[in-house]
């Protein structure tokens, strides 16, 4: 216990190691392997049984993935603070001074990388389900539209998260708050998709602007969070 | 003696109400202080306005040379507050939970190592995930992470609190040693016996008022 004094953090370091840490978590709980992934794979299961013709699937493919997605991103970004919250360790963070910012950016950054692995299984579900096409021109637009989507939705479930991390019904309160603002990322990566799918007679070239709105909406949110994160955890 | 503690009428409002009400209060390094007084007297909001968790609307407070009426986040680093819940992750191990805290202020693994060693949370029990442990194991691990901190300030709220006789006196022997090592000890506390035992001074808090 020698040598008491506090030493310099980095943000970089604590969005580091709260990445790790939140990973590691879902790791060894595997919540996200048996229920996440499971649940929106069921999603998209039971849009096939509603659905129940091959040429509609085609068509709402996109949109169907992206739903399940955002559907799942509730969950996943519920249990990125309840984990935290159980026994005050979020708070732990706040009192020990650790920049909020590098807590949003780890947070974001967990929830991201379980994001994009889940929507890689949709994807393919879809294309195993629904009969879709994916040339190789519409890979690369399929993969930038993940990357900035995935971008935006974590950013904006983690904000969100912290915002209802402490309030009464966050259950409720998590997708009533969240949803409508990640409706553009709903609109703008489903056209996308579409394009990239080539479905119901879109250009993989139409999908471009709206991966465009999709980064300009991951940047708004980046910031937005990084900024206004330390407010929304303080008391 | 240099003060690590220095509030003169300090008043902290929470919720609408002055929880402390013009409190003056000094406290200098390596003390031991015990708090006490009645439910609701405002022993708590003392600690977490140490912190720097609570807004000083008026009077002067100051926690290791930081004017926290100015700057609140600064002294955050080098307090550690344990409050009633433990901050502990209870789907990792001690190891990873001190591990956490240790990499977030750069210290060794040698570092985490020694001190699992030292209170006693080291060997089989160092890979037991946390949510598996006894009330007084979770109190061990998480004063092991204020330790890893190197919190200088330490604020300790009810630390004895849902811990049998054995987890007591393991909590006294690791406040006993925080403090040889030159850490000061605030402890808000309604078990006065036991307290007084480790204390080097004690203070009442009444009404928001510290005597």
């Amino acid at each position: 216990m020698s040598g008491l004094g506090a030493r310099p953090i980095s943000i970089s370091r604590v969005a580091r190691v709260i990445a790790t840490k939140d990973l590691r978590i879902e790791l060894r709980s595997r919540v996200v392997t048996n229920q996440v992934f499971p649940f929106a794979g069921l999603v998209m299961v039971m849009f096939a049984f509603a659905l129940d013709n091959d040429a509609v699937l085609s068509r709402v493919a996109g949109g169907l993935v992206w739903l399940a997605t955002l559907f799942s991103l509730i969950i996943l970004v519920q249990r990125s603070f309840a984990v935290d919250s159980a026994d005050g360790a979020l708070e732990a963070q706040r009192v020990a001074g650790l920049d909020p910012a590098g807590i949003f950016i780890g947070k974001a950054i967990a929830v991201m990388a379980q994001l994009v692995v889940l929507e890689m299984l949709l994807l393919l579900a879809a294309v195993v389900l629904y009969r879709v096409e994916l040339h190789i021109s519409g890979v690369v637009l399929l993969v930038t539209c993940v990357i900035c989507a995935t971008a935006g939705l974590a950013f904006v479930g983690t904000l969100y998260g912290g915002l209802t991390a402490g309030a009464r019904g966050r259950e409720t309160l998590l997708p009533l708050l969240m949803l409508p603002v990640v409706a553009p990322v709903l609109i703008g990566a489903t056209r996308a998709t579409e394009s990239a799918f080539t479905s119901g007679g879109a250009a993989v070239s139409d999908g471009w602007p709206w991966v465009g709105v999709l980064a300009v909406f991951a940047v708004v949110f980046a910031i937005g969070g990084i900024l206004s994160f330390g407010s929304l955890i303080e008391e | 003696m240099s003060l690590v503690v220095d509030f003169r009428d300090a008043v902290v409002v929470f919720n609408g109400f002055p929880a402390l009400a013009g409190a003056t209060f000094q406290v200098t390094r390596g003390e031991v202080v015990l708090l006490q007084g009645p439910n609701g007297a405002g022993k708590t909001t003392l600690l977490r306005a140490c912190a720097g968790l609570l807004p000083v609307v008026r009077g002067s407070a100051n926690v290791l040379g930081i004017d926290l009426c100015v700057d609140r986040q600064s002294v955050r680093a080098r307090v550690g507050l344990l409050g009633h819940a433990n901050g502990l992750f209870a789907d990792l191990t001690i190891r990873e939970n001190i591990l956490f805290w240790a990499q977030v202020i750069g210290a060794s693994t040698d570092e985490v190592t020694a001190t699992m060693h030292r209170m006693g949370i080291d060997g089989r029990i160092a890979d037991e995930k946390v949510s598996l442990l006894s009330a007084g194991q979770k109190r061990r691990c998480a004063l092991a992470c204020l330790v890893v901190r190197r919190a200088e300030l330490w604020l300790l709220d009810e630390p004895h609190a849902g811990l049998d006789a054995k987890g007591r006196d393991e909590i006294d022997a690791i406040i006993r040693e925080a403090s040889s090592f030159g850490a000061t000890v605030l402890i808000a506390s309604h078990e006065l016996e036991r307290t007084k035992g480790l204390a080097t001074r004690s203070v009442s808090v009444v009404a928001g008022q510290v005597q």
